[in-house]
């Protein structure tokens, strides 16, 4: 009886771990400067790893070694100017061995020239307005419904039970797989900051400046971020969804648009 | 604190011999670096748990997601709070607590150069604290742009915003004249033998620390005038719609914050170069080099300042270099760490309080540094910029950094400062409930914050749930676990009398004062010999 009761705990424990999220590190993401971005951060996290178990490596050899306890002795040296230039000149090389691809990772993600689609962004306390500058397309897009309901204090929601809690929008950015997307970003009031995870770029929207970034989504799917610079008391409350969908999706989402807005259609 | 300081020791009271004044006076018209030294360090305490309890309503809001106690604004009240507190009203009147009362001690000096400013340096404090923790009774409430006060957004702040102005301005001037005092100090009224290569490093990194003060404390004044002036007389320096330029305030801002984060650290570092060496029971490994990797990085912190700036849109040069020159402090800060640890190699250790507390710096203060090299890569830092990694990583610094040192110092010192051992059970019990929860608050962060989670916000998607839980049970029980200090504190009299000495394996002029040290020591410079002793 305690037996199988102990059993279903440790079942219960498993299945709660397995269903709760336990994301440990930063999305590899859907762009090639995303995985560019993740191989860069893990390889500085290896070497933090290999030169920590060098440093800490040797301080607990010494920690269990030489303590009083177990009768050592304490030397005298205090100098050593070969170890110290060993200890200088091997970071400095190491540094070197992580700057020169941090640096061309760079260049390629400052580089925002011949983009197939420009989209201004101008952000507000507290939504993202959208403007498509070739289809004239352009909306508001801010916190959807349903996390609107449940956000409040006390609301009486249970919030696990609201899908995409907080990450949704009413309506997201649409944009073409495979296409070289430009944002413009700017701010109407205070300074915000766009950022998609999975996208690997995130950029200040700030008043009177326009900012560049791109990206170019080699998948189709939804990708989540949220406004990461502190603006203000709903700060946490205007999230980003993008959608990547394949480029006839995309005409047939651009036309349908063009379609539900009578200016943009007598334009044509 | 102390209260049994006033006994009458002969040593260095041939002539003169007074005692304090008696009651209120003695505090208010202090002029004795002892007392102003116990008046910032009591003081730097009560902040602690001020700030602390910030950070135990944030914790509380964010233990499970949903908004439960605050609202949202209130919320960006306390992460504003908690940091301005915890900076300037902490850990910085901590060190210079410790830098009152011991570096005259050090160094053979009488009192500090300038005492009659020591007391006004002092005093400006509890005004300044009172006037940023009125606002929370104001219209509008608190200041909630974050303590780095960027505009447009803190223009908004209700009518608590020219106090916060003038509380920054008083804080400045304090440090300022704080730092002031620490120069004249050191440069002059050294023991006559006491070259400056020979000074322990305690008193070598606040000369640095000092110096970094006087440099960047004018340039935060300046910062917060033009907010001033912005908001009510009319100019647009960071204003767009006139002309200005909000992100200029990010770089003014900067060049006095990033010097800042090691004001906060450069102190630290010598309260550990003191006290490894001295349960090593052998010399601090390269005294120079730490001295030259110390200056090192209060050079190149003068020109690192944009790294908390690679998402404003800077030009890509601008970017190269404040990624590599970033990277580069990489190279003296761990210079810093091998010395300790060849310091300790081959030494004869034990594990008292103070010992305990400096290893774990290291240990932590070098996770800190691994997540700040990893935060130098600017791709990767586009990703983390902004989120809870960011908190991981300036928590490690700053907590089991700077605060670790100073716990750390704390039970170093306390024997010479009340002349009774402090109770070691306790104090082994507060630095291992404090280490493991500091852990359980903090290391999860880092999670949080790579797999999508922003800072300072008040709620957040279900998704972050799990290591939120487990981050604020963390800060509960490290919030706890400080009570155990203050009870290592009210009971800091009742343990065995303290030799000179006091630790075995201690070494320096504050070791050869009678314990407690007298309200007066060094009235005449220490004698060659007694010095000579110290430095070996």
């Amino acid at each position: 009886m305690i037996r199988k009761s102990f059993w279903s705990l440790l079942g219960l424990v498993f299945a709660s771990t397995a269903s709760a999220e336990w994301a440990l590190n930063m999305p590899k993401g859907v762009t090639d400067l995303s995985v560019e971005t993740y191989d860069l951060h893990m390889m500085v996290f290896w070497w933090c790893v290999a030169i920590g178990v060098v440093v800490f490596g040797v301080m607990i050899i010494s920690l269990f070694r030489h303590r009083k306890s177990q009768g050592a002795e304490p030397a005298t040296f205090s100098h050593s100017t070969t170890a110290e230039v060993i200890w200088t000149a091997i970071p400095v090389v190491i540094l070197l061995i992580m700057a020169v691809p941090a640096a061309e990772t760079m260049i390629k993600l400052e580089d925002s020239r011949d983009p197939d689609i420009s989209v201004v962004v101008t952000a507000y306390q507290w939504k993202w307005h959208y403007k498509y500058q070739d289809e004239g397309i352009e909306f508001y897009s801010s916190l959807a419904r349903p996390s609107v309901d449940a956000r409040r204090k006390q609301s009486g929601v249970d919030v696990m039970g609201v899908e995409n809690y907080l990450l949704d929008v009413d309506r997201p950015l649409v944009v073409p797989q495979g296409a070289k997307v430009r944002l413009l970003l700017t701010s109407n009031d205070v300074i915000h900051s766009w950022w998609v995870p999975e996208l690997a770029i995130k950029k200040d929207a700030i008043p009177g400046i326009v900012n560049e970034t791109w990206f170019k989504a080699n998948d189709v799917g939804t990708y989540r971020g949220q406004c990461t610079e502190l603006c203000g008391k709903d700060h946490g409350y205007m999230p980003i969804v993008v959608e990547v969908v394949e480029p006839e999706a995309y005409q047939a989402w651009v036309d349908t648009r063009k379609d539900s807005d009578p200016q943009l259609a007598s334009a044509q | 604190m102390t209260t049994t300081t006033a006994d009458t020791h002969a040593v260095d009271h041939e002539h003169d011999d007074h005692g304090p004044t008696k009651g209120i006076r003695r505090w208010l018209f202090s002029t004795n670096h002892k007392d102003i030294g116990t008046m910032y360090l009591i003081f730097s305490l009560l902040m602690f748990f001020v700030g602390g309890a910030m950070a135990m309503v944030i914790r509380s809001e964010l233990a499970v997601p949903g908004l439960q106690f605050v609202h949202p604004e209130f919320f960006n009240s306390m992460t504003t709070m908690h940091a301005l507190i915890m900076v300037f009203g902490a850990v910085m009147p901590a060190f210079v607590g410790l830098a009152n009362w011991m570096i005259p001690l050090m160094i053979g000096a009488p009192d500090m150069a300038l005492p009659r400013m020591n007391n006004w340096s002092f005093w400006i404090l509890p005004v300044a604290f009172g006037i940023l923790l009125s606002t929370l009774l104001m219209p509008g409430g608190a200041p909630a742009s974050g303590w780095t006060m960027y505009p447009p957004l803190v223009l908004q702040t209700g009518d608590a915003f020219p106090f916060l102005i003038f509380s920054v301005h008083l804080m400045g001037i304090s440090s300022i004249m704080g730092a002031i005092n620490v120069i004249v100090t050191i440069i002059n009224m050294r023991a006559p033998d006491m070259t400056l290569l020979k000074m322990p490093m305690f008193v070598w990194t606040w000369l640095i620390t000092a110096y970094l003060l006087i440099a960047v404390m004018p340039v935060l004044a300046g910062a917060v005038t033009m907010l001033l002036t912005d908001q009510f007389f009319g100019t647009s320096f960071f204003l767009a719609a006139g002309g200005g330029d909000p992100v200029m305030f990010q770089h003014i801002f900067w060049f006095f914050g990033h010097p800042e984060v090691y004001i906060m650290i450069l102190p630290a570092f010598g309260v550990v170069s003191e006290i490894i060496p001295t349960f090593s029971r052998k010399k601090l490994f390269g005294h120079d080099s730490m001295v030259y990797a110390a200056s090192c990085i209060a050079f190149l912190s003068f020109i690192v300042w944009a790294h908390h700036m690679f998402t404003v849109g800077m030009p890509l040069t601008g970017q190269l270099f404040f990624m590599f020159a970033t990277m580069l402090i990489a190279v003296p800060t761990g210079v810093k760490i091998f010395n300790w640890v060849a310091t300790m190699w081959r030494g004869a250790m034990t594990f008292e309080t103070p010992m305990l507390f400096s290893l774990a710096f290291v240990f932590l203060f070098t996770i800190g540094g691994f997540s700040g090299l990893m935060l130098a890569i600017q791709p990767a830092d586009v990703q983390y910029h902004d989120t809870y990694f960011v908190v991981a990583h300036f928590h490690y610094v700053l907590v089991p950094g700077s605060i670790f040192a100073i716990m750390a110092g704390a039970y170093y010192w306390l024997p010479k400062w009340t002349g009774h051992m402090y109770n070691e059970k306790l104090g082994k019990l507060h630095f291992w409930l404090s280490t493991i929860f500091v852990n359980v608050t903090f290391f999860p962060q880092h999670f949080l914050g790579l797999a999508g989670m922003p800072r300072r916000i008040p709620d957040y998607s279900v998704q972050f749930a799990d290591f939120n839980l487990i981050s604020s049970i963390g800060a509960f029980g490290f919030g706890l676990s400080q009570l155990v200090f203050v009870l290592v504190i009210l009971t800091a009299w009742k343990g065995a009398k303290a030799t000179d000495r006091v630790w075995e394996g201690s070494h320096g002029l504050e070791w050869t004062v009678p314990s407690p040290a007298p309200w007066h020591t060094f009235t005449t410079p220490p004698k060659n010999r007694i010095a000579d002793e110290a430095f070996e």
